[in-house]
């Protein structure tokens, strides 16, 4: 397991790679810079300052000489100052706002795997019955509605018409509840479904008759037989649904005011944070790649036909 | 399935005619079973008419402010509330289902002019082009989708042209993997092998049988890639990288008023709801076609 281990965090290598290579080459090749920004409220500068500037951020430089300049740097874990926060590190700024995107992702995921194992698990074992058609609905209105769309009628809802919670902020638990409900709906849609869906192929293999025969509890042969089973394919969607947690905080951060890492990424795209913008791709990159490793190894602790060769 | 062998006419297969106009017949008779299919059918049919005759529908214009009556809550003369400029949400609103249709038919018409034939030349032929192709595909699934969606925009600048540039480059991927992995199974069947026999080009196999054969899959990842695709101008919009003011756009207006939402709900909850009605409806009728051109999925 362990050279498997090994060669799989090699592959990321040229994947990551790759993926700072196009990303640099998106930012460069479009015209623009950033000492020229488009943003609103920016003051132009005169040529003189710019060349100056240009000077002071290696800009000047040849472009594959920045980007090989970038990549020693990055090596070691520098990606330079952020642009637009002047006297920031990026790497600072990462470090103050990643944990709030993980804290808010890590419970939304919570909730999207208990609410979506537990609607999707009652969906099959009362199969074609009015809650199974209660989670379909609800999976299906989860899965289409974007969740800026979800956030405006809950903060409707709950803020305003209810008056439980307020509208943002991210200072007190009572504020955790509507930006996590929000984030967790459509991945709780999704393995809602995909459990429901796997969890009715199993009931109907051989081996849930012969537990059934034996007279087993049903409750214990859900659970124990059929829920391990149909486990493993649901498990291969949770890191992807992980990365689109990741990415769908940009509009839950921002409607809900949390001091997550997605406001900052946004206000890099467009003031052309150009040190900013690949140290937050490249974070979303390896994220992915760890995420979709951990659910690899985690299958072969479930599934002990796996082997890792 | 098989229409268009039948109209080759070096190629013509008599029992080939058929089985394909039964096929649409009865996926046509089990879509106008599915209740939920019908409501998302007649909503989208609703939304167009709407996007279409806005400017005879629309009861102003969507730029015109009505100075000293902004942030009017809904009256009998604004039916649903004027915004910080005094413009009538309802006619912003109308205008904004314009954007949304068009975004999702023309950016998924250029996702599949780029990802069919690519997709199509990789399954065929396999070999470097293939090789080369699915590496590329590898590296593009490492992105967050999203993420680099915002990217390109933001580098190109606000405007709808630009939002299907960016829907494009990224969207053709999954229907160039989705199409390769069609043409890799089909092109080992014995109707491909009879063409191939029978002296027919690539070029023909591909087209007059290998496509027509992938079209049920394609068609399926259309009426899936039409929602994701107007959820991604609305999402682009909303965080203000997407379609350039004073056009109205759902997202836009939805992202522009949230910093509002505590005195003013109206201005957020009505386009939102607009969004959430455009892709519902896309959503029912895409879940319907599948079921009814692919029987087998729903057991």
């Amino acid at each position: 397991m362990v050279p498997y281990i090994v060669r799989r965090i090699l592959w990321m290598v040229p994947t990551l790679l790759a993926m700072a290579l196009i990303t640099f080459t998106i930012m460069h090749l479009t015209p623009g810079s950033p000492l020229d920004p488009v943003a609103d409220n920016a003051n132009p500068l005169s040529p003189e300052a710019q060349r100056n500037m240009a000077k002071q951020y290696g800009l000047d430089k040849p472009v594959w000489q920045q980007f090989v300049i970038f990549l020693a740097k990055a090596v070691r874990g520098d990606f330079g100052t952020s642009y637009v926060y002047k006297n920031r590190a990026v790497h600072e700024i990462i470090r103050q706002a990643f944990p709030v995107s993980l804290h808010l992702g890590g419970m939304a995921l919570a909730v999207a795997l208990v609410g979506g194992l537990t609607l999707g698990i009652s969906a099959a074992v009362y199969q074609n019955r009015p809650v199974d058609y209660l989670c379909s609905l609800t999976a299906m209105l989860a899965v289409a509605l974007p969740n800026f769309v979800v956030a405006v009628f809950f903060i409707l809802l709950f803020s305003l018409v209810l008056q439980l919670v307020p509208t943002g902020g991210w200072d007190a638990p009572s504020h955790w509840l509507l930006p996590t409900l929000t984030l967790a709906l459509g991945p709780m849609a999704i393995i809602a479904r995909f459990t429901r869906s796997t969890m009715i192929d199993v009931i109907r293999a051989d081996f849930v008759r012969t537990a059934r025969a034996k007279g087993l509890h049903e409750r214990r042969v859900i659970l124990v037989h059929v829920m391990k089973n149909a486990m493993i394919p649901v498990l291969t969607i949770v890191g992807p649904l992980f990365a689109g947690i990741g990415t769908g905080s940009f509009f839950v951060e921002t409607i809900f005011r949390v001091p997550g890492l997605g406001r900052f990424f946004v206000e890099s795209m467009t003031g052309r944070d150009y040190p900013m913008i690949m140290a937050v791709v490249l974070l979303y990159g390896v994220f992915l790649a760890l995420m979709n490793l951990l659910v690899d190894l985690l299958y072969g602790v479930l599934d002990p036909r796996i082997r890792y060769a | 399935m098989a229409r268009a062998p039948a109209q080759s006419a070096a190629l013509s297969l008599p029992q080939a005619q058929s089985p394909s106009a039964s096929l649409w017949k009865h996926a046509w008779r089990r879509l106008r079973r599915n209740k939920l299919a019908v409501a998302g059918g007649s909503t989208i049919i609703f939304l167009a008419v709407l996007a279409l005759g806005a400017d005879v529908i629309a009861p102003y214009h969507y730029t015109t402010p009505n100075f000293g009556r902004n942030f009017e809550f809904p009256s009998r003369e604004f039916l649903l509330g004027t915004d910080h400029l005094g413009r009538d949400v309802l006619s912003r609103i109308i205008y904004g289902a314009r954007v949304s249709m068009t975004v999702g038919v023309v950016a998924e018409c250029i996702v599949l002019a780029i990802g069919v034939p690519l997709g199509a030349l990789a399954g065929y032929y396999g070999g470097r082009l293939d090789m080369v192709l699915m590496r590329f595909v590898d590296v593009m699934y490492a992105f967050p989708r999203l993420l680099f969606v915002i990217m390109i925009m933001s580098m190109l600048g606000r405007g709808l042209l630009n939002i299907f540039i960016a829907i494009g480059l990224t969207g053709w991927v999954r229907v160039a993997r989705l199409t390769r992995a069609q043409l890799l199974s089909l092109k080992e069947r014995e109707f491909c092998e009879a063409a191939r026999a029978a002296g027919a080009r690539n070029l023909a196999i591909i087209v007059r049988h290998l496509l027509p054969n992938a079209l049920t899959p394609i068609i399926i990842s259309l009426t899936f890639g039409i929602p994701e695709a107007i959820f991604t101008e609305a999402a682009l919009s909303f965080i203000g990288v997407g379609i350039s003011p004073p056009t109205p756009s759902w997202g836009q207006m939805v992202g522009e008023n949230q910093q509002f939402i505590r005195s003013y709900w109206y201005l957020c909850v009505f386009p939102a709801t607009g969004i959430a009605t455009i892709m519902l409806a896309f959503t029912f009728l895409g879940d319907g076609l599948r079921d009814a051109l692919d029987p087998r999925l729903n057991e």
